[in-house]
């Protein structure tokens, strides 16, 4: 493959992995936030004021 | 042991062009059928342990153990490359067959171990996310970089990477692991020999041909079908104690106790059987050693059927404790 000139398969393979990359980033802060919500949300009802 | 080692021939890996990889090529790596295995006996064991656990934390806790279990995986790929390339059934995975670059694999491995054992201490408890990290070690480690190249009883130690999954479901959903939990992982442990070595009969001469010591290629098939028959009546008697411990209800006394009869029959079979001789590398030098072509299928059926069994067996009895766990059928506990 040339260096400077990207070929359809691989142009196709990279947008395949960025899509997939940026899905599961998303995901992951989405799921960070859902996690802190549920967990922190206990501790603040149970917190002794 | 450089005997082993030196059975190992060199391979010629296609260069892998890691421009052209699909990220379907990167899930590969993470197997996802024996993922799907996973989470099917984790969340038994999260359910079997009847605790009320947060239903998005309990979702949190299943993808770790997923993401975990994909990580061992993706490691294993990067570390067998060599060995899957020279065996018909892995000879397709993303790394020998140069769709994924060998250090892609590892670092997706690393990188999804470090983030399933942090998440699923951070989210739900650190026991869980302890026993995930030592399975996780265990099989990329202990099982895939030393043990299977090196002993026949590779996939008998190996195999408690495989078992701990409910261990660490109940982990996550009572932050101890008491005795039932364990019994969950005993019986994983104890089918997996029978499971992998009746596998192993009729497809030796894949396992020969990368040096692999597997039971039937260094022992030969003869030893390999007692071992399949001790193991086997090892592992039932095991699967039935749930309903002496309160973990089991009839459903599941039901189903260990019919299908670990059919299972100790079809084991009895593979013993009387011929499976794997024919495929047994030191056969061809044997004058004596003759066996007709009717006794060979009959042979690789028997196992072919314990193998299948075996799977339905194991997926019968962890329905049965999970569909016990989730109607609240109460559980037997004879021993008291």
């Amino acid at each position: 493959m040339n260096k400077l000139v990207e070929d359809d398969a691989a142009a196709k393979a990279r947008k395949g992995r960025n899509i997939a990359l940026g899905l599961g980033l998303v995901a992951f802060v989405l799921l960070v936030f859902v996690v802190t919500v549920v967990r922190l949300g206990a501790n603040v009802a149970n917190r002794p004021f | 042991m450089p005997k082993i080692a030196a059975m190992i021939p060199e391979t010629d890996q296609p260069l892998a062009n890691p421009a052209t990889a699909r990220w379907q090529d990167f899930f590969q790596l993470l197997k996802p059928r024996v993922m799907s295995l996973v989470v099917f006996t984790g969340l038994t064991g999260l359910l079997a342990a009847r605790e009320p656990m947060h239903p998005v934390l309990a979702a949190v806790a299943v993808l770790c153990i997923a993401l975990g279990a994909g990580a061992s995986g993706a490691l294993n790929m990067w570390f067998d490359a060599d060995i899957d390339g020279l065996m018909r059934r892995t000879r397709g995975r993303p790394v020998p067959s140069g769709k994924v670059r060998g250090d892609d694999a590892a670092a997706l491995g690393v990188v999804l171990s470090l983030l399933s054992v942090m998440l699923l201490g951070m989210a739900v408890n650190w026991l869980a996310a302890g026993l995930l990290a030592f399975t996780i070690v265990f099989y990329a480690v202990v099982y895939t970089m030393w043990l299977k190249r090196w002993t026949t009883q590779n996939i008998v130690i190996g195999g408690l990477a495989g078992a701990l999954p409910p261990a660490i479901g109940w982990a996550a959903a009572t932050g101890s692991a008491p005795l039932n939990a364990w019994l969950m992982v005993a019986i994983i442990f104890l089918w997996t020999p029978p499971h992998f070595w009746a596998l192993s009969l009729y497809i030796t001469t894949d396992y020969a041909k990368a040096g692999v010591p597997m039971l039937p290629v260094i022992k030969g098939a003869k030893h390999t079908r007692l071992q399949i028959l001790i193991y086997s009546l090892i592992l039932v008697p095991v699967c039935l104690t749930p309903v002496l411990t309160g973990l089991g209800g009839p459903l599941y006394l039901a189903v260990a106790g019919l299908g670990g009869a059919v299972f100790l029959l079809l084991a009895f079979r593979v013993f009387l059987s011929k499976a794997g001789d024919a495929a047994d590398p030191r056969a061809a030098d044997r004058d004596l050693y003759e066996v007709t072509e009717d006794a060979k299928a009959a042979g690789a059926k028997a196992a072919r059927n314990l193998f299948a069994f075996s799977i339905l067996y194991l997926f019968a009895m962890f329905a049965a404790l999970l569909g016990e766990a989730v109607l609240g059928v109460k559980a037997l506990e004879l021993l008291r």
